[in-house]
């Protein structure tokens, strides 16, 4: 399969990235390039220009920002879930990163890219929505910072205009979390059925905060905000947790699709966020 | 009761050499078709239907060929009349429909992906682009999905008036009847009816299907990613017209095929047609989406299987009917497919009667045809799915019910109920090694444990004693089974003046390793070393004869082709030998590639100097010939029968319904073993994608005919992360209809596994309630298994 | 249409390419390197697979520009003067290869796989192999074939004066890797 043809820049800094965007009818960003040549090779896109953010390596890297861990956009998931400081600040996004596609796509394959992308099947979506995360986006009137909770709008959408580069994507910092993603696919290569992204506080034996990020049950990741307030202040049990699981898909939209149906994800969801919050709590 | 392999030769023939064929393979010097390259050759393009059913009303390439490097862009109706109808090899009835089947479609559309016109350009870039300028218009037409559907009164017809009796989508009725079966099922203490579902597969070889075709002079030479050169260039002499000896088929390295690959195709006359036309050479190759909406399916098949028994597990009788998914089309042996099936029903049991019915139905979608094992899984899956639930019913182990009714390794040679003559065997003796290395007493008891503790994590065993028929195929078999073609291989040895050994195979190897395993036949039987064995193959320039590779024929058929030969140059050397050491034919011993004369010290001849001696000519005794070569076909006077027991482990999470393969033991009696790592490799290979048919893969088509599965991250061809390491052993049971005795391997592993691993969650779900599942297996299917049988256990409950 | 220079198995390139190109239709068509096959459209084969900088990437995947100014090893560049890697050989004494045709991104993802960790246990072969899909083998003998070339490899590394390979990723262990260093050192603006 061949994609149709397009013109390429490589710009040297965000702001020519802006312009070049801004310039441009319809310009397509490529991070990682790892979902976007599939869909360039199927014609399912037919950009004017591509605009490669490859050689922008300001937007490469972790960086320890206070309170925040700040994860340029350009950071390759292969540097996320090898990176020290994301592994003993957000250990959470450390591990979903590992169940992102296969070594070769993480090699290639961004933070950004996945984010901006906003697959609901992705794993990072719901991880960004759990936790906080914020988004560092640059356009044609400067920079703003848009906070998870407003950025995935819908399937495939997000709050980035045509003209905007997500530069960066700052997580607080957790100290003292336990961390769990439980990632359900049919296969080792398959997106996830469902996936759930959890963050659990806990004093002694009672659980003081938790945060639930569900991947795949609904047009954009959903967080289990039901289950999150059952959680406060039960004690950090198995039976509690898989108990205040059972609320995990209120509020939810599930698919059906070809790898499930939405009733089955409704079911999963319940399971395994009660696996995932165990996990988490270190039960 | 392992025995050691018999063979002729004692020192290559068993012993687990390396592969000659892996050298250029490991480093990149590979010969793949798509890597073919040729002054001024353009590359081609299909543009293919997006509807599984329509009337094409107007197609316009002119726009195409207005793009920048393109030569050539034609409809269907372009080559309407050279392009022919590609060819079915296999009418199995002699009232069968059989509609025409041009390589482009002219005036209607009959499945996704059909190909309507095409663009010849520089380069596969260009091509692309112009596929996009071909202005096309349908009239949409309702597509015909499902095979029940497609059989009711008032069905749109895939093919109008071409259907048996015309006006329906039946395409024949096949059916076989042996022994009374009235009176064993109105007899029996138990019967049991079940309906299985295999689901339609895609076959998924690594490389794509790709073909080169240039033109010399009023010849051509057709490269093409193909497991049957010779029956490609028969067929498409047949097909196009164009004279046999002026087409050279050449199937370079070609990567795996599992069946895909042995078919006649749209592409590959379209590729000779168009360099015939244009006087250039001529690539296409597929993408891998085009590959799965393209090459042919397999598989798909509803079966409704009943068994009859006594109370104490005696199977006496066994009635199956078949609906059979043809597609759209009969290429080259869609129908043939089940119907060979028809004779492995029984498996390794005895009966009293059989009856079987096979209808082939037309819908639109892809043609199905061969896919590993072709028509024999699809039997086996039923009867040892069924077998294991007469046991369940009975209250029996699974492996008890399976002694008390196969055939004993005394019973040999035993003509079945299906009239097949099983040659050898020796099922208890694979069955008892696999339960010792499987723990087969352990994981039940472990089992048992599970089920008493109520453990979320349920443990199943499945079992599954296979046999198939292999080594296709004695001719007169095939022709009384109304195939085209017959069923021999051909080779020829021939000794060079320097003592090296040229062989020619008609079998066409893409993966199997013949190279290797005809070196070490050669080596042993002609006493040469096994490196200066040259194996050629795979061009019908160079093996002008031949049937090539299927249906584990080759080491069986081919490679007792190759003995034959080799023992026909060896009577000639004997002559000349003879000659050289001034003595008699019969006072001569020939041991380890030198001819001695028995009972004396003189000193030796080397089957070498006999052939430089045949070579230089100086001195032949009268009537022999300049030369050391010999051919021989070897057309089998039977089936050989491999067989086997698979026993697997399967822990299914009942929260979420999944499955987790927890140990795989496969014991299977090949046969005599030429190369135990080549045999080995095999059974690995086919244990994968049995295994994938149970739990991972199925080609979806939605209402409209489309195929949903169209890309590998739909359809889940199973990764080293998906499966586990797995215990094989064997048993050799030589098998009497050659004399390698050997049995065939390459179909093997995934016959025996699907039933093995849907057996081993059913049975794990057992105290659910659950009887069946619908492959494969997918945990929302074991999920919603369980679910359902909860419910039904409870509104039982309710109304007691 | 972008001018890219780029070094493959040892060799450098100076090239116009159209920005659409495909890596590996670069490499098969332009250079020429049909070692390096494709199986499918979607980086699910992993056939393909090519070390870009010492690590794999799909080269059905990355455009031919976006290579510019990298270093490429196939499958062709693994062995050097007609000595097999040891991974090559590993794949060939275990009879990891049937048809052939997956071996080159096989062989190249098992040995990023080892440079990150040069002694898997089976299941981290498995886990690690899991972006290459083989229709033969039933990846039994490849499994085994990389933790052989594991035990070769660290063999190798162990012995005094050794150098690595040229070509090929020299086995490093993860904390020595300058790209992790980099990645973990903060250079995002």
């Amino acid at each position: 399969m061949i994609p149709a043809q397009f013109d390429y820049v490589r710009p040297g800094d965000v702001a020519e990235a802006v312009r070049v965007l801004a310039d441009s009818d319809e310009p397509k960003v490529m991070a990682g390039g790892q979902s976007l040549t599939p869909l360039l090779r199927f014609r399912l896109a037919y950009p004017d220009v591509v605009v490669d953010l490859s050689g922008l390596t300001e937007l490469r890297g972790v960086t320890d920002d206070g309170e925040w861990l700040r994860i340029g956009a350009m950071t390759t998931h292969d540097e996320v879930m090898n990176n020290p400081m994301v592994a003993a600040h957000c250990a959470l996004l450390s591990l979903a990163t590992r169940t992102v596609a296969d070594p070769a796509v993480r090699h290639r394959g961004t933070i950004g890219g996945s984010l901006a992308h906003a697959d609901p099947a992705g794993d990072l979506p719901a991880v960004a929505l759990a936790l906080d995360a914020e988004f560092l986006v640059s356009g044609e009137d400067g920079e703003r910072t848009v906070p998870a909770s407003e950025f995935f709008l819908d399937y495939l959408t997000t709050a980035l205009d045509v003209g905007d580069v997500l530069t960066a994507v700052r997580f607080p910092k957790m100290g003292g979390w336990g961390f769990h993603y439980e990632k359900f696919s049919q296969a080792a290569q398959a997106w996830a059925v469902v996936g759930v992204a959890a963050a659990v506080r806990r004093d002694d034996g009672t659980v003081t905060e938790a945060r639930v990020g569900l991947t795949n049950m609904g047009s954009t990741p959903v967080r289990a905000s039901e289950v999150e307030a059952a959680c406060r202040g039960v004690p950090a049990r198995l039976e509690t947790l898989r108990e205040a699981a059972q609320s995990a898909d209120a509020g939810t939209d599930p698919p059906n699709d070809l790898s499930a149906q939405a009733d089955y994800r409704r079911h999963l969801a319940r399971v395994l966020t009660g696996r995932a919050l165990a996990k988490a709590a270190g039960i | 009761m392992t025995t050691a392999p018999e063979a002729p030769g004692t020192d290559q023939v068993g012993s687990p050499r390396l592969r000659k064929e892996d050298a250029r393979l490991i480093t990149g010097q590979t010969n793949w078709t798509d890597n073919i390259q040729q002054t001024g050759m353009l590359h081609v393009a299909f543009l293919r239907s997006p509807h599984a059913h329509a009337r094409i009303t107007s197609v316009d390439t002119s726009a195409a060929r207005q793009q920048p490097g393109v030569v050539a862009a034609f409809s269907g109706a372009d080559f309407a009349g050279e392009q022919g109808s590609l060819p079915c090899a296999w009418p199995v009835t002699e009232d069968m429909a059989l509609p025409e089947h041009p390589p482009m479609a002219v005036d209607e559309v009959r499945y996704v992906g059909e190909a309507v016109a095409c663009v010849v350009a520089r380069d596969s870039y260009a091509a692309a682009d112009a596929l996009e300028a071909i202005d096309i218009e349908y009239e949409p037409l309702p597509a015909v999905v499902d095979m029940e559907a497609a059989l009711a009164e008032g069905s749109p017809l895939v093919h109008e008036g071409s259907g048996q009796g015309q006006g329906s989508n039946k395409a024949f009725v096949w059916p076989f009847t042996a022994g009374d079966v009235d009176s064993a099922f109105e007899g029996a203490d138990v019967v049991l009816t079940r309906r299985y579902h295999q689901q339609r597969l895609i076959p998924a070889a690594m490389e794509p299907r790709s073909v080169v075709c240039r033109p010399d002079g009023d010849a051509f030479t057709l490269w093409s990613a193909t497991q049957i050169p010779h029956i490609l260039r028969l067929m498409l002499a047949m097909t196009t017209g164009i004279p046999e000896h002026k087409i050279r088929v050449i199937a370079p390295d070609v990567g795996g095929g599992f069946g895909s690959k042995l078919q006649v195709t749209a592409e590959e006359v379209l590729a000779l047609l168009l360099a015939r036309r244009l006087r250039k050479p001529v690539k296409w190759t597929e993408t891998r989406t085009e590959g799965f909406q393209t090459t042919h399916h397999g598989r798909d098949q509803i079966q409704d299987v009943s068994i009859a028994a006594d109370a104490d597990g005696r199977i006496r009788g066994l009635k199956v009917d078949l609906l059979a998914d043809m597609g759209a089309y009969m290429m080259l042996v869609t129908p043939g497919v089940p119907v060979l099936g028809a004779f492995m029903f029984p498996g390794i049991y005895k009966m009293d009667a059989y009856s079987f019915s096979c209808t082939g139905v037309f819908t639109t979608k892809m043609p199905t045809d061969a896919y590993r094992g072709a028509g024999r899984p699809e039997a086996t899956y039923a009867i040892e799915r069924i077998v294991t639930e007469l046991a369940d019913e009975i209250g029996m182990d699974p492996v008890e019910l399976r002694r008390r009714n196969w055939i004993t390794h005394e019973e040999f040679p035993h003509t079945g109920v299906a009239g097949l003559t099983y040659d050898s065997g020796n099922y208890e003796a694979a069955t008892d090694r696999a339960m010792e290395l499987f723990g087969y007493d352990d994981l039940r008891a472990e089992q048992r444990r599970r089920r008493e503790s109520g453990d979320p994590v349920q443990l199943g065993i499945g079992v599954s004693t296979y046999t198939e028929m292999c080594g296709l195929a004695p001719s007169r078999v095939l022709g009384q089974l109304s195939y085209g073609a017959g069923g021999w291989e051909n080779a020829s040895v021939r000794m060079l003046p320097t003592g090296k050994v040229e062989v020619v195979t008609g079998s066409s190897a893409h993966g199997q390793g013949h190279v290797t395993a005809w070196s070490q036949i050669v080596a042993d039987k002609l006493g040469v070393p096994f490196e200066d064995v040259e194996v050629l193959h795979g061009d019908t320039r160079v093996s002008p004869k031949g049937m090539d590779t299927y249906g584990s024929r080759s080491l069986v058929v081919g490679g007792t082709a190759v003995v034959e030969a080799c023992d026909r140059v060896l009577e000639k050397a004997r002559k000349l030998a003879a000659h050289m050491m001034e003595a008699d034919e019969d006072d001569l011993e020939f041991t380890d590639g030198r001819f001695t004369v028995r009972g004396t010290q003189s000193p030796a001849t080397s089957v070498q100097e006999v052939a430089l001696a045949a070579f230089a000519a100086h001195d032949l005794p009268e009537g022999a010939e300049a030369s050391l070569d010999a051919d021989a076909t070897f057309d089998p006077e039977n089936f050989s029968f491999p067989h086997g027991t698979h026993l697997c482990a399967v822990e299914v999470d009942t929260e979420t319904g999944e499955v987790r393969l927890r140990a795989y033991t496969a014991v299977d009696d090949v046969g005599t073993v030429v190369n135990p790592l080549i045999v080995d490799g095999q059974v690995h290979g086919g244990l994968a994608q049995g295994i994938a048919q149970a739990l991972y893969e199925e080609a979806v088509h939605d209402a409209d005919g489309n195929l949903v599965t169209s890309t590998l991250a739909d359809y889940l061809v199973p990764t080293a992360a998906d499966l586990p390491d797995f215990t094989t052993d064997r048993t050799v049971t030589p098998s009497t209809t050659n004399p390698l005795g050997a049995k065939g391997v390459g179909e093997a592993g995934t016959i025996a596994s699907t039933p093995a691993v849907v057996g081993a969650i059913v049975d794990a779900l057992r105290p659910f309630g659950v009887q069946d599942l619908r492959m494969p297996c997918t945990p929302q299917r074991v999920w919603r298994a369980i679910a359902d049988a909860r419910e039904a256990a409870r509104s039982e409950g309710g109304q007691r | 249409m972008p001018h890219i220079r780029v070094t493959v198995d040892g060799v450098s390139y100076d090239d116009q390419v159209e920005a659409r190109r495909l890596l590996v239709h670069y490499l098969r068509e332009q250079l020429g390197k049909v070692g390096t096959p494709v199986g499918c459209d979607t980086t699910n084969c992993g056939a393909c697979t090519v070390l870009m900088d010492g690590r794999s990437v799909k080269s059905c995947s990355v455009l031919a520009c976006q290579a510019d100014g990298h270093d490429i090893t196939t499958v062709e560049g693994l062995s050097s003067d007609g000595d097999l890697h040891p991974m090559q050989r590993a794949f060939h004494e275990n009879h990891a290869l049937q048809c052939g045709y997956c071996t080159p991104g096989m062989m190249i993802a098992a040995l990023d796989l080892l440079r990150d960790n040069p002694d898997p246990s089976d299941d981290e072969i498995r886990e690690g192999l899991e972006g290459n899909m083989c229709r033969c083998t039933g990846y039994v003998n490849i499994v085994r074939a990389v933790r052989d070339a594991a035990a070769v490899l660290r063999a190798q590394a162990a012995a005094p004066g050794s150098e690595p390979r040229a070509g090929v990723p020299p086995q490093v262990t993860p904390d020595q890797e300058p790209a992790r260093q980099t990645a973990s050192g903060g250079a995002a603006s």
